[in-house]
């Protein structure tokens, strides 16, 4: 295979019932590429995120990442993704170096190597004096920077992010991306969900999911220059105007 | 192996930091065990009886002073109708109506035999029979009495000759704590354990990190075992510390082999913890696996034969018992503590609970799913 792709998907298809979540979207990901998954809610992104995971199975098409099979080697995808869910995913009644220790074990990192990163990562962030401070009480920013930083603590070849930034103030946002940007930097693969226009203007390349397909996918300008406008947001409302989906 | 490890410890850190969780699975028992037999007694004393006697006799004297000379009755209660009487229990204020008719020592005397009426208030079922049980016995041996004073020496004594002799094995004083101490432990471990085993699981599911834990290269048997170790510790804790309370405040020994307790009791919980984790693997949401978890163990706890015997369920009855874990737990501690049981006579039981633990585990682990 093409050793400079990260992810590859072939008309992959998951239907729930009569429900087509996700319909025969094909697209590929470059190797440090900053790859946006637009739509609105309902669109299917977190679906298609989630297949691509392994944390749910294709009804019919096919995909690779990193090089894996969805459908024979998920759990080898596990060993070589991070990834960081919508719903905020460190424990809380742990501290902060609790659970830095807790997800880079269950990644199989030697003890020194948590120690390490783990002090790297809170230097990094700015929160040295919170190690030990539970996650909790932190600010629901710094959580977020937290989450992502942990999710990318075993180094793997691709990042996912479903919609990280949700709910947190433009300020940290900024800070947020830096931090892609930064994992980028060290060719970490990003693939990250957002209905924030402003961040899908950050991206390398920009897929804009519409009921379950994908109905745009370029870079930003492109996009743009395709539609005559001047902002992702115009590209996204020519695009997602014609949406027959209800937002859940 | 090492990936076990870091479960391990963040569980730990987790459950000894829920101030809620420790004092529900710690504390509680602790009150529960010095409380509980001190309530759940089955013994029946204070059964009032009303009497109505109708014949004013000597006879009719001497039977109602007998059944007030018994400790379990209490008396007082004369009314001249049997109405008035009835008037007593409807009031909750007697439990034993005792009507004595007119010509009562006259038809005693003269045809050898009499007729008394007993009414019982069977509200309280226990009471009720416990009681009407000791009134006959009473009456009966009242017969006795008359019977061995009209007899003439000489003739043959109409009088039974036969002497029934109780001896009440394993447990002769009929120390009530004896027998439901050990089982009010096994009640409690097996709340205990259900119920913390299935809120962990799901937990996790309804805070959302486990979809963090399932894109971890993680193997579902590691994650289930990392799960249930830490309970299995906890319950291990609180069987002991239940050991000691029945020790120090009910001066129970058990009479049989303490390690073979503690031997059946690993499995058994390995058993629970399996259950309880299969529980959590089918519900969304902490309130679903409550509400699952309360319903088994009510079951459980219906059929274990702790509170009332598995020989006299229907066969239906007896087959529930059998597949569920908790009675072979019930039945092996009472065997264990009362009667000294060894390892060949509990085997039966042994075998049962792994059989059904290698289904609840397997079934737990197959039912987890990384993937939907």
């Amino acid at each position: 295979m093409d050793n400079n792709i990260a992810i590859k998907a072939d008309k992959l298809t998951k239907r729930f019932g009569d429900f087509v979540a996700v319909d025969a979207i094909t697209f590929d990901v470059k190797q440090g590429e900053i790859f946006g998954f637009v739509g609105a809610n309902g669109a299917g992104k977190t679906t298609a995120m989630r297949i691509l995971c392994g944390l749910s199975t294709p009804t019919s098409g096919t995909a690779t990442v990193a090089g894996f099979d969805v459908y024979k080697d998920a759990e080898k995808i596990k060993k070589n993704i991070g990834y960081m869910s919508q719903k905020f995913s460190l424990y809380e009644d742990l501290t902060v170096m609790e659970n830095i220790t807790f997800y880079a074990g269950i990644y199989g990192l030697s003890d020194k190597d948590i120690k390490d990163r783990g002090a790297e990562l809170l230097d990094r962030l700015g929160i040295a004096h919170e190690a030990k401070t539970f996650v909790g009480s932190l600010p629901l920013g710094w959580k977020q920077k937290l989450a992502f930083s942990v999710a990318v603590i075993h180094r793997p070849k691709i990042v996912f992010l479903d919609e990280p930034t949700g709910g947190v103030d433009p300020v940290t946002r900024r800070q947020f991306w830096d931090l892609i940007y930064e994992a980028s930097d060290r060719g970490i693969t990003v693939f990250v969900t957002t209905h924030y226009m402003d961040e899908a203007e950050y991206c390398g390349r920009v897929s804009v999911m519409v009921d379950g397909r994908i109905d745009a996918f370029d870079t930003p300008a492109n996009l743009k220059k395709k539609f005559s406008v001047d902002s992702m947001n115009k590209v996204f409302y020519e695009l997602a105007r014609g949406a027959k989906r209800k937002a859940d | 192996m090492r990936t076990l490890r870091f479960l391990l410890q963040k569980e730990f850190r987790q459950i000894l930091r829920s101030r809620s969780l420790l004092i529900s699975i710690v504390l509680g028992p602790i009150i529960q065990l010095t409380l509980l037999p001190l309530a759940a007694n089955f013994e029946v004393k204070k059964i009032a009886v009303a009497v109505v006697d109708h014949d004013h006799s000597s006879y009719s004297e001497k039977l109602i002073a007998k059944i007030y000379a018994s400790p379990y009755f209490t008396g007082g209660r004369y009314r001249e109708s049997y109405k008035d009487a009835a008037k007593l229990v409807e009031q909750n204020k007697a439990d034993i109506v005792l009507e004595i008719p007119q010509n009562f020592e006259d038809n005693l005397v003269r045809d050898g035999n009499a007729e008394i009426f007993i009414a019982v208030n069977a509200i309280n079922g226990t009471k009720a029979g416990v009681g009407s049980g000791y009134l006959a016995n009473i009456i009966a041996d009242y017969n006795q009495d008359i019977r061995l004073q009209w007899s003439q020496p000489g003739h043959f004594s109409e009088a039974s000759a036969i002497d029934l002799v109780n001896e009440n094995w394993y447990n002769p004083f009929m120390n009530y704590f004896l027998y439901m101490v050990p089982g009010l432990m096994v009640s409690l471990l097996t709340g205990i354990g259900a119920f913390s085993a299935s809120l962990n699981i799901v937990k996790e599911k309804e805070i959302g990190t486990i979809e963090q834990i399932n894109v971890t290269p993680i193997k579902k048997s590691t994650f289930i075992l990392g799960k249930l170790i830490p309970y299995w510790v906890l319950s291990m804790f609180v069987f002991t510390i239940g050991m000691l309370i029945s020790r120090f405040a009910y001066s129970i020994v058990p009479v049989g082999n303490i390690s073979l307790l503690y031997g059946f009791l690993s499995v058994y919980l390995l058993t629970l913890l399996g259950a309880g984790l299969l529980i959590s693997t089918y519900s969304d949401t902490q309130q679903q696996a409550v509400s699952l978890a309360f319903f088994f163990v009510l079951v459980f706890n219906m059929i274990s034969g702790v509170f009332t015997p598995i020989d006299s369920m229907p066969g239906w009855g007896k087959v529930l018992s059998y597949i569920s874990p908790m009675s072979h737990f019930a039945s092996v501690m009472r065997m264990v503590v009362l009667k000294g049981s060894t390892f060949i006579d509990i085997l039966p039981h042994f075998i049962a609970i792994v059989i059904l633990g290698v289904i609840f585990n397997t079934w737990a682990i197959l039912n987890y799913r990384k993937t939907t």
